[in-house]
């Protein structure tokens, strides 16, 4: 049987999630990965994607720092968003702008990954 | 003696004074309980974020190959203060307090013989630094048109400031501002945002040496720590606005308290001498009906 551990997410505003869950999806940044209860001790940091708590409650992140332990999984977010406040318009104004900033020569491999997932996340959401 | 009426004037203008340091504490207060409100809000990011970092040094094995940002690069030469105050003034002793512990500090490294370089926030810092230290001051920031300040406009500064640590113009940065600790009690602080400080305690549980990192800790770190600079002006930003407000709401409760004073004592004077230059009447009258 899976087990329930408790789940937070935090802006530097306010906490946005507090709760617990079975399973959560975290866009990491070297993939995908995906938390159960009595995972190992983690620290690592995220890309641009969405994180899911139990397929329910979908954001939309673009970066973050992420810790497990203890049952307790800690996001830390200063761009999250919550997948029903977010405007397809606004979206769309989102992509073109990182379309822009990719076709930029000057930006760096990781930039351009991390663009490069920006916009199919939010190609996504639409 | 001031004549009856000069008094009525007064009572009158001070009672206006009155009704504004009323609505200016009424103002500060609901202000303050938004800013208090950001203050709490903002407090688990940060210290989650430095617990995390915490973590992460606990397991670096070699420290020489650590970040910059979070050793130092070496030297101790060239210090970086960023000075936090408000826009604006009629807040007690906000901006004189935090100018003061700046200043002071300022002229301690000055005396040391090292290099001083100043990034001042909000208006009345500079004006108050600009005397003494102005040929220091390397920029100035105010963010008087916004309404509320964000993250964007902490890590606008905190990007500055690493721009700048790149550039090696400074080996060390200090940010000054006021602790939010109640209404009444507002602590200036100074705390030191490069190097990161990052105590290490010893007595804490043990078994975070067992964190699995991905991708390694260096990458993390270097991820991280231009994070926590923006997360640490960020919070002194949400701590110096609760702060700010929390000082004037003070400060206009005793200009309140005080007009009310005045008002009473102006009051009684003016009573006085009205029944003086009543009864001074009544003796002339009954004098002049005597001697008929």
């Amino acid at each position: 049987m899976s087990q329930a551990f408790s789940v937070e997410i935090i802006s530097p505003k306010e906490k946005i999630f507090e709760g617990k869950a079975e399973e959560v999806i975290l866009p990491c940044y070297e993939g995908q990965v995906t938390i159960l209860a009595n995972h190992i001790p983690l620290i690592t940091f995220l890309r641009p994607g969405l994180i899911e708590i139990e397929k329910n409650d979908k954001f939309y992140t673009e970066e973050g720092t992420v810790e497990f332990s203890n049952d307790k999984l800690i996001i830390l977010s200063a761009s999250i968003l919550k997948l029903g406040d977010m405007k397809s318009e606004k979206v769309r104004d989102m992509i073109e702008l990182s379309k822009k900033q990719i076709l930029d020569n000057e930006i760096s491999d990781k930039q351009r990954y991390l663009l490069n997932h920006k916009i199919d996340t939010l190609k996504q959401i639409i | 003696m001031p004549s009856l009426d000069d008094l009525k004037k007064r009572i009158k203008s001070v009672k206006s004074t009155q009704k504004i340091t009323k609505a200016m504490k009424m103002v500060a207060a609901a202000k303050l309980k938004k800013a208090q409100e950001n203050a709490e809000k903002g407090r688990p990011y940060s210290e989650k974020l430095k617990n995390i970092i915490l973590n992460l040094t606990k397991s670096i094995s070699n420290e020489t190959n650590a970040p910059k940002l979070l050793i130092g690069n070496g030297k101790d030469k060239t210090h970086l203060c960023v000075v936090m105050s408000a826009d604006r003034g009629l807040c007690g002793g906000f901006n004189s307090n935090i100018c003061k512990l700046a200043k002071n500090y300022f002229r301690k490294i000055i005396n040391e013989g090292k290099e001083l370089k100043i990034i001042t926030v909000g208006s009345k810092g500079y004006d108050q630094i600009k005397t003494e230290f102005g040929d220091h001051i390397i920029e100035k920031k105010s963010f008087k048109e916004k309404k509320q300040i964000s993250f964007n406009e902490a890590d606008e500064i905190g990007k500055k400031v690493i721009e700048l640590f790149d550039q090696e113009q400074f080996d060390k940065c200090f940010i000054f501002y006021n602790n939010f600790k109640n209404v009444i009690t507002q602590i200036p602080q100074v705390e030191q945002i490069i190097p990161s400080d990052v105590k290490k305690d010893e007595n804490e549980n043990l078994n975070s040496a067992l964190y699995e990192f991905e991708p390694d800790e260096d990458e993390i770190l270097e991820d991280l720590l231009p994070k926590n600079v923006s997360t640490q002006i960020f919070k002194a930003f949400l701590e110096n606005a609760a702060s700010e407000q929390g000082s004037r709401m003070t400060a206009m409760d005793n200009a309140t308290r005080n007009a009310g004073d005045l008002v009473e004592k102006l009051t009684i004077n003016y009573n006085r001498s009205r029944q003086a230059s009543i009864t001074k009447e009544l003796i002339e009258i009954i004098s002049g009906a005597e001697s008929l």
